[in-house]
Formats: C-alpha cells, sequence, structure tokens
C-alpha cells in the first residue's frame, strides 16, 4: 500500500513541477521580450522539468523494487544463526520461505523455532527501514532535479526538442516491444525444449509413434515408462485440423462468393454481421457447445445407424471448430473478392458467360493466391485452437484414421501437461514446451507464407 | 439475317445455354446454402446455450420454521454454534414421521448445505433472534432445484434417480403447503465458485475479469498506440522497421496457447510473480492484444489524409505538435474501436490462462492485482467440467452473461465507429 501512496507522490510532484518550469519560463522571458523571446513554449519547459522530476524516481523505484528482496534476505540470512545460515541451499531455502510466510502471516509448516521468528522479526525491520528510505531517496532525487532543471531554465534552452526526442525514444521503445515478445516466446520455449530434448532424443520425439507422457515417480510403477513419440499427436491435430477445413471452406468461401456476387444489399447488411457474431464468441462457448450439444448427437446418430462412436470424437470437436472459422474463411475471402477489378467482370460479362461462369472462370482463378493465403492462416488458427479440443477432444494418443474414434492435439497435451503443479526438472513438463516450440514454429511457418501471398496478391491490383 | 434459326453457332449456343442457366442456378443455390448452414449453426449454437441456460437465473428456496434454541448459543463466538443442528431440527419437526437414520438423512438432504451460513449471518445481525422461531426462506439443494425445474424425470426408476420416492413425496407435501417457491437467483451473481451448485455464482470470476482487464487495458492501450504512432508517423523505412511490422502480422496470428507458455515461463519461472492472479493474466493477455491494437491504430492513422498533417506543418508546428494536435485526434475514434474489439477478444480469452494457474478452484472475491482470482471464461470451463447436472444450468448462464459484455463492447465499438468515423 506505501508503494502506491508513492507513486502517487511522484506523479502529483511531476505536475506541480511542470507549473513550476511553466511560471520560471514565463518569469526568464520578460528579460528578452516576452513568451515570443523564448526558443520553446512556456508548457515545453513545464514538460522538460516536469520528465526530469518523473522519470529518474520511477527508474530508482523500478530498480528499487526489482533489487529489495534479494538483498534484504542474503542479509536476513546473515544474520541467522550458524547452525541454520550452513544448511544446503536447498534448505535454506525452506527457511527463508517459512520466515517470508510469517510475514505474511500465512500458515508456515510446524511451528517456527524461536531463532526464525527472530529472523521474521529482523526482516520486518528492514522492509520498514528499506520503504523508509527508497521513499526518502526518491523525494529527494525528485526535489534536487527539480529544482536543478528549473534554474537552468533560460530562453535559449531548447526545451522543445529535447522534450520531442524523449517522446520519441518512448515511441520507439513501445514500437520495439513487438520485437521483445517475439524473441520472449522463441527463448521461453527454446530453453526448456533444449532440456527436453537432452532427456527425449530429438528422432524419438518426432518420429515414435507412442505419447504416454506420465513418466515413472517409482521405478516399480506400472505403466509409466513414459514414451514421448509425438506423431500420434500431430496425427490428431492434423485429422481435426483437416475436418474443420472441410467444414470452413466450402462454407465459408461459398458465404463469401453469395455475399460478394449474389446478395442483395438488404440480405448483405443483416446476413454480414451475423456471420461476425460467430467470429466473436469466445473459443470455451464453442468448446461448451461442441461437448454438450454436437458430441451426443453425433455419438447418438452413429449409435441409431449401428456406428460406435465416441463421446470425444475428433468428428464433433474438427466440426464445430470448422463452424468457428467459417468467419474468418468467408472474412478473408470477401476481401481478396472485393479486390478483384471490376473490368474483370464486366470484361467476361460481355463476352456472354453467366455470372457462375465468371466468377469460376475468371474471379476465382484471379482471387486465388488470396484465397489461398487466407486458408492458409485458418489452417494456422486450427491447429492452435485450444478451448475446442481440450474440451471436446481426447486426452489419450490414438494414431487412428477414424474420425469417430478419440484422438489428441498439440494443444490438448499442452494444457494437460501444464494444468497444475509442475515440477521443471521431468520431461513430462518440458514436454510440453517442446510441443509448443513445435506448435510456434509451424504455425509461423503458415503465416509467414500466407501472409506474403496475400501482401503479393493486393500488390497485384494495387 | 433472314435465316437466323439455322444458324449452327446460335443454334450450338442456344443448345448449352439451358445447360449454364441450370448450372448457374445450382450455384447460386449453393451459395446461399453456406449461407444458410452457417445461420443455422449460429441460431443452433445460441439457441443450445439459452434453452439449457435460461432456467439458471431461478433458484428454488424451501421455507423453514427455526426455532433459535439459546441452548445452542451458549458459547461467546455466535458462529461456533450448531447451525446445522438448528435446520435439521425444523426439518424434522415438520416430518415428525420421519424416524429412521437413513431417512433423516435424506430429509435433511433437501436443504443445502450453504442454509447454515445464511443463519449465521442472520444471527449476527441480529442477536436478538435467539430465543425465537422464525419464518426463513433457504436455499434448496441442487438435485431439489433440478428437480423442480423439470430437468430429473419422475417416471423414470428411483435407482436411477437423484431423489428419491420418499423425497419425492416430501417435497409435493412442502409443495402443497406452499413452501417451496423459486425466485431470481441472486446468488448467481452476488458469490464466488463453490462446490455446491446452488451456492456457486459469477461474481468472483467477473471481478477477475474486471481486475485482468485493467491491466490488460491500461498497458496495451498507451504502448499501442505509441507503437502504432512511432510506425506511421516517425519511423524511417528501413530494415529495422520492416522487421517490426513483419513480426508484429505474425504476431497477431500466434496461437494464444504459445502466449500462455511465454507467460509461464517468463512472468513465473523468471520474475517470480504470484500464480494463478489477474497481474500474471492480464500482462499475458496485454501481450496478446497489442498486435490487434497496433494494427488497428495503424489502419486508423493511414486513413487520415496527408493535406492534415502538411497544413499543420505548413504554419510551423513540429512533427511532434502535428501528431498531437492534428493527426491522433482526428485518428483516436478508429483507435479506440479497434482497442475496445481487442479487450473483447482479451475478455472471451481463456487458453493462456489456464497456463498460468487462473484455473484454480477459487472461492473467495479478489480484492486486487494480487490475490488468486480466475476469470470468466476459465469459470465455464471449471464448471463445464463438473459433472452435476445444475453445474451445466449454470455454465450456460455463464455463457450468456460472458456473450451479454461482449455484445456490449462490440456495440460500444460499432456505435463509436459510426458516430465519431470522418469520411474524407
Amino acid at each position: 500500500m506505501r508503494t502506491s501512496y508513492l507513486l502517487t507522490t511522484i506523479v502529483v510532484l511531476a505536475l506541480g513541477s511542470y507549473f513550476l518550469g511553466r511560471s520560471k519560463a514565463f518569469a526568464v522571458s520578460k528579460s528578452c521580450g516576452g513568451v515570443k523571446g523564448l526558443h520553446s513554449l512556456p508548457s515545453h519547459y513545464g514538460m522538460w522539468t516536469a520528465l526530469w522530476c518523473a522519470v529518474p524516481a520511477l527508474l530508482v523505484f523500478a530498480l528499487w523494487n526489482a533489487g529489495e528482496s534479494p538483498i534484504i534476505t542474503s542479509l536476513v540470512v546473515a544474520g541467522l544463526p550458524p547452525d541454520i545460515s550452513s544448511l544446503p541451499p536447498s534448505r535454506l531455502g525452506l527457511v527463508i520461505n517459512d520466515i517470508k510466510n510469517i510475514i505474511s502471516g500465512n500458515i508456515t509448516s510446524g511451528t517456527p523455532s524461536p531463532a526464525i521468528m527472530q529472523a521474521a522479526e529482523h526482516y520486518r525491520t528492514l522492509q520498514a527501514i528499506s520503504v523508509n528510505a527508497m521513499t526518502a531517496v526518491i523525494l529527494s532525487l525528485m526535489v534536487a532535479t527539480g529544482i536543478t532543471i528549473r534554474n537552468r531554465i533560460s530562453p535559449t534552452l531548447k526545451a522543445r526538442n529535447k522534450v520531442e526526442k524523449l517522446i520519441q525514444l518512448f515511441l520507439f521503445l513501445s514500437s520495439a516491444i513487438a520485437i521483445l515478445i517475439t524473441v520472449g516466446i522463441v527463448l521461453s520455449v527454446l530453453f526448456e525444449s533444449i532440456r527436453f530434448f537432452k532427456a527425449v532424443p530429438l528422432s524419438d520425439f518426432l518420429f515414435g509413434l507412442s505419447w504416454s507422457p506420465q513418466t515413472a515417480m517409482r521405478s516399480d510403477q506400472v505403466g509409466s515408462s513414459g514414451a514421448f513419440g509425438a506423431v500420434p499427436v500431430f496425427a490428431g491435430t492434423a485429422m481435426i485440423s483437416l475436418i474443420a477445413m472441410l467444414v470452413a471452406v466450402p462454407i465459408g468461401l461459398m458465404s463469401a462468393i453469395y455475399l460478394s456476387e449474389y446478395a442483395g444489399n438488404r440480405f448483405r447488411t443483416i446476413a454480414k454481421p451475423l456471420l461476425e457474431i460467430l467470429a466473436g464468441i469466445p473459443t470455451v462457448v464453442y468448446g461448451f457447445f461442441a461437448a454438450l450439444t454436437v458430441a451426443p448427437f453425433i455419438r447418438d446418430t452413429g449409435g441409431l445407424i449401428g456406428l460406435s462412436v465416441s463421446s470425444e470424437s475428433a468428428l464433433a470437436a474438427g466440426l464445430v471448430m470448422g463452424i468457428m472459422i467459417i468467419p474468418f474463411v468467408s472474412s478473408l475471402s470477401d476481401d481478396v473478392i472485393h479486390a478483384v477489378p471490376q473490368t474483370m467482370r464486366d470484361g467476361s460479362l460481355a463476352l456472354g458467360a453467366t455470372k457462375y461462369e465468371t466468377i469460376s472462370n475468371v474471379v476465382v482463378p484471379a482471387a486465388l493466391p488470396g484465397i489461398v493465403g487466407g486458408v492458409l492462416l485458418a489452417v494456422s488458427r486450427a491447429i492452435g485452437e485450444t478451448m475446442i479440443v481440450v474440451m471436446a477432444a481426447g486426452l489419450s494418443a490414438n494414431l487412428t484414421a477414424n474420425p469417430l474414434k478419440a484422438v489428441t492435439t498439440v494443444t490438448v497435451q499442452i494444457v494437460t501437461l501444464l494444468v497444475g503443479d509442475q515440477e521443471f526438472d521431468s520431461p513430462k513438463t518440458l514436454a510440453a514446451f517442446a510441443l509448443g516450440l513445435l506448435l510456434f514454429i509451424f504455425t509461423l511457418v503458415l503465416n509467414i507464407i500466407a501472409l506474403y501471398v496475400v501482401r503479393k496478391y493486393r500488390e497485384q491490383y494495387e | 439475317m433472314d435465316q437466323p434459326a439455322t444458324n449452327p453457332t446460335i443454334d450450338k449456343m442456344n443448345r448449352g445455354l439451358k445447360r449454364r442457366y441450370r448450372a448457374e442456378r445450382r450455384f447460386r443455390i449453393c451459395g446461399a446454402t453456406a449461407v444458410f448452414t452457417a445461420l443455422c449453426f449460429l441460431f443452433l449454437l445460441f439457441f443450445s446455450i439459452v434453452s439449457s441456460g435460461y432456467k439458471a437465473f431461478q433458484k428454488t428456496s424451501i421455507q423453514i420454521n427455526v426455532f433459535f434454541d439459546p441452548a445452542e448459543f451458549t458459547n461467546e463466538n455466535l458462529a461456533t454454534a450448531n447451525f446445522p443442528g438448528l435446520i435439521k431440527a425444523s426439518m424434522s419437526a415438520m416430518f415428525p414421521e420421519v424416524t429412521s437414520r437413513s431417512d433423516k438423512k435424506d430429509l435433511y438432504y433437501l436443504i443445502s448445505p450453504g442454509a447454515s451460513f445464511q443463519l449465521i449471518n442472520l444471527v449476527k445481525d441480529n442477536p436478538a433472534l435467539i430465543g425465537q422461531t422464525q419464518q426463513i426462506w433457504v436455499s434448496a439443494n441442487d438435485d431439489v432445484d433440478m428437480l423442480l425445474k423439470g430437468n430429473i424425470d419422475r417416471t423414470r426408476p428411483e435407482s436411477e434417480r437423484r431423489i428419491n420416492d420418499k423425497q419425492l413425496a416430501w417435497l409435493d407435501t412442502l409443495a402443497g403447503e406452499r413452501k417451496i417457491k423459486k425466485t431470481f437467483n441472486t446468488t448467481f451473481f452476488t458469490r464466488g465458485d463453490s462446490r455446491e451448485p446452488e451456492l456457486a455464482g459469477i461474481w468472483g470470476a467477473t471481478c477477475g475479469s474486471f481486475y485482468t482487464l485493467l491491466i490488460t487495458l491500461t498497458l496495451s492501450f498507451p504502448i499501442g498506440i505509441a507503437a502504432a504512432v512511432y510506425l506511421e508517423e516517425f519511423a524511417p523505412k528501413n530494415r529495422w522497421t520492416d522487421i517490426i511490422e513483419v513480426n508484429i502480422n505474425n504476431l497477431a496470428a500466434v496461437p494464444s496457447i504459445v502466449y500462455g507458455l511465454l507467460g509461464l515461463a517468463v512472468f513465473i519461472n523468471f520474475f517470480g510473480m504470484p500464480r494463478s492472479t489477474p497481474l500474471v493474466g492480464g500482462l499475458i493477455l496485454t501481450l496478446m492484444t497489442l498486435p490487434v491494437i497496433i494494427i488497428a491504430s495503424r489502419a486508423s492513422l493511414k486513413s487520415v489524409p496527408p493535406s492534415i498533417r502538411e497544413a499543420a506543418l505548413g504554419i510551423g508546428a513540429s512533427k511532434m505538435q502535428m501528431v498531437a494536435h492534428h493527426v491522433l485526434p482526428l485518428a483516436l475514434p478508429g483507435m479506440l474501436t479497434g482497442t475496445i474489439i481487442g479487450m473483447a477478444r482479451a475478455l472471451g480469452e481463456s487458453a493462456p490462462l489456464l497456463m498460468v494457474g487462473m484455473v484454480a478452484f477459487i472461492v473467495d472475491i479478489p480484492q486486487g492485482f494480487t490475490d488468486p482470482a480466475t476469470v470468466l471464461p476459465v469459470q465455464i470451463y471449471l464448471w463445464s467440467d463438473s459433472p452435476e447436472r445444475a453445474f451445466m444450468e449454470k455454465t450456460s448462464a455463464a455463457i450468456m452473461v460472458l456473450l451479454v459484455f461482449l455484445l456490449l463492447m462490440n456495440a460500444v465499438a460499432i456505435f463509436l465507429r459510426k458516430r465519431f468515423e470522418i469520411k474524407w
């Protein structure tokens, strides 16, 4: 709570220094013939002062908060009696945990010894000192920089250029975050995957035919040898995505063609937003729909005609995923069909072709690269889709080509391996990151190809 | 021109004409069917959710006469009194003929375990109740609720029902005495999660969603707009900005679960942030929403005509002033629309949050950014996994609430677009 007060104080002080800087600018302007004599507007001088006041203070604040906990902990450990502080690091970690639990008022393991209670008290005093020291340092820093900058204000100070340079730096850093995210994704999945591939050879992972990631906790446990052959998982993903695309591409493409070439204006203004609603529905809702309505329906229908259908069949998950992707395909196709120049249609119609012939022989071939790009994007979306398959597809990895059986997918496995408690030294947890890496690489390649194709296509007609 | 009918080319064409028109009609019908099928799926989806969920907005209560026996309240701490005992006593008083142990157990089963908390609160608010007899409406058990809503079939054999014949008879007696009623389900909107369906509500998840989205909005909106402004107005055209641009487009298409892996590895394992908190969830959703906001904001900036920029520069504004005073205000409605759509997507997102422990069973209403919390879609996922029939109804109802929020957000976005969009 103290920190939020401090943050508010920093903001208030920075605001105050804005007005200080501005009034100083007005004051110095009197010596050089009014505001016109200043290099920048008075508000720029104010902003310059405020920035100098706030930015260093915020930096100190961030650094202090990041460094506070480890420093205090090491100080407390140094103050512990020698029989505790000489424990091996893992036991010491438990002791430190106990101390922190006492401070935050949580339940500790067992009754804490007096030494530990003392250490907690020590920790608490150090923390209080740290907060007070931080407040003092930050406030004095703000006052110091504020006064210094205010005294520096003169009619020749190029306040505007400096302020603008700083803002531009902020803008640049914001856009660089995009790169940072990608780097973060790659590094986070890569490191854990490398650890995984140290335990399980890459070839076993990529070409193994059996997937059962439960590793044994005891050596004599039954049926938990831990097999990490990902082929059944890939096959399941491919099958569900294929079913989804078989639903989404024809329906999506045909509705895009119908809406852009045939439908009347009124029908279009009603039908298009309705289709877009389909895109805005959260995937967890589709998952519920698949598990509760579609899967039982398919199972019962299958039972009627004498087929044995699993209640977690690939067909149900794929069908619902296809419904989810329909608007995606149709809006992307709609875009590219619209980009085909009207003159090409007119030319074909003028030669006596019917509308159908115009569409199938002129419009669609012309739009084909864009449509293919859109379909590729849709495939990447189907592969990465999680909630529908988590709720409606199975967990066991069957290598089968029968869409009525239960299969599992990459995303389902990632979720099941990572939900709940994890230990980051077992291949079971790390396997999820290896799957994540493959998923990322695969969708990335698809996206790059698709975006490239779509961009090239757009340029062709622009 | 004298014998047009015998012209072989025209003949050939006329013969083919019928077939071609048929193909044309077939294609047109195909297209209409596709649109119709997609719309059918939409209506089927809504119908199945609404039909299974609308009843969750009502709940069943049973009226009991509770005698607040002073003998039970000897301890100073009122909460230690035997409240379940009070309820059992009042149930037994209503059905004195029930004597055997197992029958009594069946009888007490009709009342929700949460009823004693209701009594605790009553006595805490008004200690004068001790020693009095009060008529109180308490929640019925979820199976009773399901029975009265028609979700348990009375005609099925007793062994296949969750409510046995005796319980049926008691309930019919209660109904005959007008001691059972259905009321608007306020519990559903004011409570956190619970293992008992009749006590479970979405308020905890709604608060969790609120805190999570607040973090997402405060981070992704300024950063997203700043990035868009830089790329659109300031960035030199070079390799570096090309990389950033391709990158952003790719990030928008990265599967959401990969962001979950990132959050788990970076925020939780590397920075040691607390699990299950809106803080971590909000950060992950920020990373996911940023590309969406950047792309929408750039499109909005692009639509501001260059003449505005030239005019501002022409009267001596600096580049920053031109952007801040002229371009940004004109582009802001579009940016806001994009942001709201991004936030709507973030509100419905659940997969990455499963990775960082927001899937935990949390009863308490979160009070801040570092309290353990869950969000609406994850709550839906959790409930949909529960075996009780009553939770299925709750799931559908929670989905309806989530969809209402999403529709509202999208409506605001459309309103903003229609109201403030400037056609150049």
